[in-house]
């Protein structure tokens, strides 16, 4: 197992209100606890404010975790000192979903792309730039890209720039912060091809997190569903999809759009909105939604429940 | 009667000094109670088509080459700037992505919910009011009474989305154009304010112009579909019969390029290339870099004409659809 994270939970303090403000505390991880193996994507959805990007970053601590353990390839992660962080991010890298906020403005691309190797002693000068020249050409890209800058590029190719600058150190396993939510649907899938080729090639392993369950249906073999900081439900992804056991990814799947005007009437959508990762509800968090909801509902949060064929549900009442 | 009937409307962006066509002769008409969707990639042109539509084309860099748009029974395209502020926000109305940008972020939102009834309908500032909190009801906002007084950033996206959308059915227009008007919404809240769409519509007659890059919510909320590319109408059809068969390369390749969550999908076909910058654009079919079955005649733009039996299924292609009939 190349990366296994138990029971991580992180509470953001803000504060809010007027006239005057008081700190609240965001709830944002509640027991998160998930696995990826080597040449693995595991697929992270849900809606805004569910914790799904907070989870691929306390994965790398870029936001430290309050409690649990994280372990990568069996060294654990939480408790690394900054050499072995160092050493440990040059195999963990993050994919973003702007490449344009994500790259310097006034840095060319071959530079931009040189300074992980020369931050991590592992090249310089001349076998730096043939690196460089072969990450490029792996992600499509020209060499002479390397001379240009972010803004000379398309949104499609400088998210190649953005999986590049990921590929250069050579990395076991790629978080994908929504990589493709912001491309047009024909760059949207060449950029899901080449990620697709590049976990085939590389053996690459990904925490994919994205809103859009088409595309995790396209790349992920395992999903996990996230509802107001804790995992819902589990399993291989297109299992998970064809028959959601959780009543919330059963309304998540059915407010997906699909292309097909033949498709069954969606489901009811329930009044409201997610409530607000502030105040969550007691007991299972989607109980005020929930058309299953009973008292129990209402006072036990449902642990995840192994429900076989590699699936888990937190549901008091699915079956 | 047609609640919106637009023909050859051909709009221009000025770059470098030059003109160059964004949007070339589209046609097409709108009935009431119908939703018609404007699919495409960035800068296909059918947010600039809303916009000429709108009369919100911004002076000096865009402008209506020619072309007529007729909201109603009045022809707008030719109006002054101020004839035609009485059409916009009365007769038509308009939605956007991200209605942050839209409302005022220092006006109580009842009183903007208001305004189009003062300004349009002459109504005092207490009847208007009183129309205001209906119109929030009737979009399903939870305790309307109370959030008539709140501010924008009060509300959450989705629930913004139903002020905006209470805003530009405040005068019952006949035609309400929808641009993205759920793209920044997650798919539950996305759900909710499309059925509340087609729910106002079932009520009023409203005819929406459905603009959107996202198939799916084509296939679920329109009848008609229109996919442009590079400005042009390349196929127009019912949707049904667009999405079991489509015609045009370019449809074609946008539905294979689509991952998709109710099958698996073991091949995703991406469209090589990108979409030419308008100053680059070929002449003849603008298509044609990206298509796999080009051919010489390409060079020459071909005409949107009628697929054989079915005059409503229309598209613009030498190879799949060519004209004078030899389509089997």
């Amino acid at each position: 197992m190349l990366l296994e994270v138990t029971d991580i939970a992180k509470t953001f303090t803000v504060r809010q209100g007027w006239p005057i403000p008081r700190n609240v505390s965001v709830r944002a991880l509640d027991g998160v606890s998930f696995h990826v193996d080597h040449g693995e994507a595991l697929g992270v959805v849900g809606e805004s404010g569910c914790g799904k990007s907070t989870a691929a970053r306390v994965v790398l601590r870029l936001i430290d975790a309050d409690r649990g353990s994280i372990a990568f390839d069996g060294e654990d992660v939480l408790a690394a000192s900054p050499a072995r962080m160092r050493a440990l991010r040059r195999r963990m890298q993050i994919v973003f979903q702007d490449p344009a906020s994500a790259l310097d403005p006034r840095q060319r691309i071959g530079a931009a792309l040189a300074e992980p190797l020369a931050v991590h002693g592992i090249a310089r000068g001349a076998a730096a730039h043939a690196r460089i020249a072969a990450v490029l050409d792996e992600v499509g890209l020209p060499a002479a890209a390397a001379q240009r800058f972010p803004h000379e590029f398309s949104g499609g190719q400088r998210q190649r720039i953005g999986i590049a600058r990921a590929l250069v150190l050579a990395p076991d396993l790629i978080i994908a912060d929504e990589p493709v939510s912001a491309l047009d649907v024909s760059v949207q899938a060449q950029i899901l091809l080449l990620l697709a080729e590049l976990k085939r090639r590389r053996r690459l392993a990904f925490v994919f997190v994205s809103h859009d369950l088409g595309v995790v249906r396209y790349f992920c073999e395992r999903t996990v569903v996230m509802y107001l900081g804790r995992i819902i439900e589990s399993g291989p992804t297109g299992a998970l999809f064809d028959a959601p056991k959780h009543p919330y990814t059963q309304l998540l799947r059915g407010a997906s759009p699909v292309p097909d005007p033949e498709a069954p009437k969606r489901v009811l959508i329930p009044e409201g909105e997610p409530p607000s990762p502030v105040a969550p509800p007691p007991g299972c968090h989607f109980n005020p939604r929930c058309p299953l909801a009973t008292s129990v509902c209402r006072e036990v949060a449902p642990a995840l429940r192994d429900m076989g064929a590699g699936r888990t549900v937190a549901c008091h009442h699915a079956t | 009667m047609t609640a919106l009937s637009v023909r050859g409307l051909t709009t221009s962006l000025r770059i470098d000094g030059a003109w160059h066509d964004a949007v070339r002769d589209v046609s097409f008409d709108l009935a009431p109670g119908e939703t018609l969707a404007l699919v495409g990639e960035s800068g296909c042109g059918k947010s600039l088509t809303a916009m000429t539509i709108m009369g919100l084309l911004p002076a000096g860099i865009g402008r209506l080459s020619a072309g007529s748009v007729r909201i109603g029974d009045v022809e707008t395209s030719q109006l002054a700037d101020r004839a035609m502020e009485h059409i916009r926000g009365d007769a038509i109305g308009m939605i956007f992505q991200e209605p942050m940008s839209s409302l005022n972020p220092v006006l109580k939102v009842g009183l903007q919910i208001a305004e189009p009834l003062i300004h349009h309908r002459g109504m005092n500032r207490r009847d208007a009011r009183r129309r205001a909190l209906e119109l929030m009801e009737l979009v399903r906002i939870p305790a309307a009474a109370e959030r008539l007084d709140a501010y924008p950033h009060q509300f959450s996206g989705g629930m913004r989305q139903r002020v905006m959308i209470a805003l530009a059915i405040a005068c019952a227009p006949q035609v309400l154009i929808a641009d993205e008007p759920t793209t920044a919404l997650d798919v539950t809240v996305q759900a909710q304010v499309l059925e509340l769409l087609a729910g106002l519509q079932r009520e009023q007659g409203l005819g929406i112009l459905l603009i959107t890059h996202n198939l799916g919510v084509v296939a679920g909320n329109a009848q008609r579909v229109m996919v442009m590319y590079g400005g042009d109408v390349v196929e127009s059809a019912p949707v049904r019969e667009f999405f079991a068969a489509p015609r045009h390369p370019y449809s074609v390749a946008l539905l294979a390029a689509m991952p998709r969550v109710d099958r698996p999908v073991n091949a995703l076909a991406p469209i090589p290339g990108q979409v030419p910058s308008l100053v680059a654009m070929p002449d003849g079919c603008r298509y044609q870099g990206r298509c796999p079955l080009r051919i010489e005649r390409c060079a020459a733009l071909p005409p949107l004409v009628a697929l054989r039996g079915t005059a409503r299924h229309q598209v613009r292609c030498w190879v799949t659809a060519p004209p004078e009939g030899k389509d089997s």
